[in-house]
């Protein structure tokens, strides 16, 4: 028997954990002397209220999908893929070598190209821990946490020895050509009468998050592999007395994991920068495990939650754009809805569960 | 209707004050932060005096992605601030895609100096030469022949730094034994004081007893392990000759303030151009004051003079690192 309605895990649980964290927050906003109300309204208008700033939303959203997809189709394997920032460093590699050495026709030949670069050069990121993992017993969190340290140092040694345009001082590559420059939001929505999403970097690969969740929802849960992942995931004995084979699930759920980080470059490194810089990912591979908790690992949960934390972006932003709240207070507020809807989840879950049991008993 | 002229006139008046006060600058920090004790920091301070001397206000923010360069810039511009002040390398090319696009606003970039637009003000810094000037003074206070350079992150405008180094301590003693590391090749390396340490002690038990730190954050790590090692060590961008009285050789000054007290005096009136801030300018030089005058000999301070004067007038070519992305003095 299910403790509580569905609708209370999937909708009800985030929305008090996030209530709880908007108040919390509140409190800090006040202690510092800032006006919480202004503040607020500064971010909800900065990140929504305008094409512009869902032009922004929209772009942090997509690469938090990608890296969110990715840590959970782990999640549904047990496995726990912390290296999403390696992996997403290492498909802005791969999108890099496909635009600057071929020369592409049209950008949307380069994108099928520099999606398949991306995941694949995601993908082989991932497989290393992942044989350790399945072959060896060597605990997933720690390879992939110490491979994003390896995958920095990698980018680094390329940028700034190899690809880096000569006499250039910043340490990234040259632009990519015009060919390759993906459709914004702006070239795509925009009338000659109306601009919308003007200077905005939300671009056709927002589409491209979309249908990958899409794909991962069909996989996960209409083909043979989702179930053997799954049932991987929910019991490794259970799985093996089935005749699945523990290393290749492993395996190949880190490959897709892998690869679906390495997929978030087409947004960031392709779609906005256009260009590899050295800090392309931002810790968007660590937001990903934020949105897979939050999403509950499902792909339409991901989605939410990434819109959210492309919310929280963009309107941290704008409140460092235009009022006096230092930075790292934006990351406190972040850190407080991580805090709430990952880790504390139990908090409010547990007291929630004895509720509706209550409520139930008294139906009776 | 003569009292709602004049009450009209009045809003008007305020009106067009309003739109000049909006005129203000803005400073725009790298993803360090404007307290990283370092580069950002020494802005934010030349930012202060100007408003401290002036009674006027400024924006400003501190980056916390890389898609922001593009969406401050455009943002600041869009409200009318004049002139825009950018830190760092990193914003040379947003500044490229977006410069065009407000001709009638003045941006001042820090720290770049090959971009080709009307309205950009480029203020670099000679670091090699100010940096020769101190592995000269390192070479010559060493007592073991080792000196060492802790840098922040592998890039090359740290490699400029090390080169720079390397050059005038060679200058000195041709035979010397320079140690260089770098603290790490992620961002986090410009604010690693443990890691600095560490390095510290690594490069001190290779025999190093002066070391040059150009690690931003990173580099209070290594003044205090020199310190409490009993060893000398060199500060870098702010002087930082006073965080260990006595035993901070000096400090390579990269006047980062004085560029953004410059831009900000000048208003919408900036000049814009290419500009160089070397030794002769003093946008880089020595720190000497009370707290390193005893580590300082007489000797010491003649033989920087002198070659500050040489690299001035071209008698000595300090080569930078940046000519052809390698260093004669030194191997990364």
């Amino acid at each position: 028997m299910e403790k509580m309605p569905k609708w209370a895990d999937v909708v009800l649980i985030p929305l008090i954990s996030l209530i709880l964290a908007a108040i919390l927050s509140t409190l800090v906003i006040l202690a510092i002397g800032e006006n919480p109300v202004e503040a607020v309204n500064l971010m909800v208008t900065g990140a929504l209220g305008s094409t512009y700033g869902w032009g922004y939303t929209l772009y942090y959203a997509t690469n938090f999908m990608f890296t969110g997809l990715a840590v959970a189709v782990a999640f549904h394997a047990r496995l726990f893929n912390i290296g999403g920032e390696g992996q997403a460093m290492l498909g802005g590699l791969g999108v890099a070598v496909a635009c600057l050495y071929i020369p592409w026709p049209h950008w949307s030949i380069a994108l099928l190209a520099a999606c398949a670069a991306s995941m694949l050069f995601g993908a082989a990121w991932a497989a290393i821990p992942a044989y350790l993992q399945a072959k060896r017993g060597s605990h997933i969190v720690i390879t992939t946490i110490m491979f994003n340290f390896i995958a920095a140092a990698f980018l680094n040694y390329m940028l700034v020895n190899v690809m880096r345009p000569q006499g250039s001082q910043d340490p990234a590559t040259a632009r990519f050509p015009e060919a390759v420059h993906l459709p914004t939001f702006q070239s795509m929505f925009s009338t000659a009468e109306n601009a919308v999403f003007r200077g905005a970097p939300a671009n056709i690969s927002f589409f491209v998050a979309l249908l990958a969740c899409v794909v991962v929802w069909a996989l996960i849960w209409r083909t043979r592999l989702g179930y053997e992942i799954r049932a991987y995931g929910h019991s490794e004995t259970g799985a093996v007395y089935a005749g699945i084979s523990p290393v290749r699930i492993t395996i190949i759920a880190m490959l897709i994991s892998g690869a679906l980080a390495g997929l978030m470059a087409i947004n960031n490194v392709m779609g906005e920068a256009e260009r590899l810089v050295l800090n392309a990912t931002e810790g968007a591979g660590f937001i990903g495990i934020a949105v897979a908790l939050m999403g509950r690992s499902h792909p339409f949960g991901v989605f939410l939650a990434a819109i959210l934390f492309g919310f929280l972006y963009q309107g941290g932003a704008e409140l460092a754009l235009w009022t006096s709240i230092p930075r790292e207070l934006i990351v406190v507020i972040q850190a407080l809805v991580i805090l709430f809807t990952g880790a504390l989840d139990n908090m409010v879950r547990i007291p929630l569960e004895k509720l509706f049991l209550g409520l139930r008993k008294g139906a009776e | 209707m003569s009292l709602i002229k004049s009450l009209m006139g009045a809003a008007a008046a305020v009106a067009l004050t309003a739109g000049a006060s909006l005129a203000e600058p803005a400073l725009i920090f790298d993803l360090g932060g404007k307290f990283d004790k370092s580069f950002n920091e020494a802005a934010h301070n030349g930012a202060q005096r100007w408003a401290e001397q002036t009674g006027q206000t400024y924006r400003e923010i501190e980056l916390q992605s890389e898609a922001q360069r593009e969406q401050a810039l455009r943002r600041f511009a869009e409200a009318g601030a004049n002139p825009i002040i950018t830190m760092g390398f990193a914003m040379a090319d947003p500044l490229a895609a977006v410069a065009g696009d407000y001709p009638n606003t003045k941006f001042v970039a820090v720290d770049v100096n090959w971009l080709d637009a009307p309205n950009i003000r480029q203020v670099s810094f000679a670091e090699h030469e100010g940096s020769y000037l101190v592995g000269m003074m390192a070479a010559m206070a060493s007592k073991s022949g080792t000196v060492g350079f802790i840098g922040g992150m592998d890039i090359p405008l740290i490699r400029h730094f090390g080169c720079g180094y390397a050059q005038g301590a060679k200058a000195v003693n041709p035979d010397v034994n320079i140690i260089a590391n770098m603290t790490g090749t992620t961002p986090a390396a410009w604010n690693d004081p443990v890691k600095g340490s560490e390095l510290t002690k690594a490069q001190i038990s290779q025999g190093a007893d002066v070391i040059y730190a150009a690690a931003g954050g990173t580099g209070v790590g290594v003044l205090q392990t020199a310190a409490d090692e009993g060893i000398l060590s060199i500060g870098v961008d702010s002087n930082q000759n006073h965080l260990h009285p006595g035993q901070v050789l000096t400090s390579m000054l990269k006047r980062v303030d004085v560029a953004v007290y410059d831009a900000m005096k000048a208003g919408e009136d900036v000049q814009t151009g290419v500009f160089t801030m070397g030794l002769a300018e003093e946008g880089v030089g020595v720190a000497m004051d009370e707290n390193n005058a005893e580590l300082v000999t007489e000797e010491m301070s003649a033989a920087v003079a002198d070659a500050r004067s040489d690299i001035i007038n071209g008698n000595i070519t300090v080569v930078s690192y940046y000519e052809n992305d390698s260093c004669p003095a030194l191997q990364f």
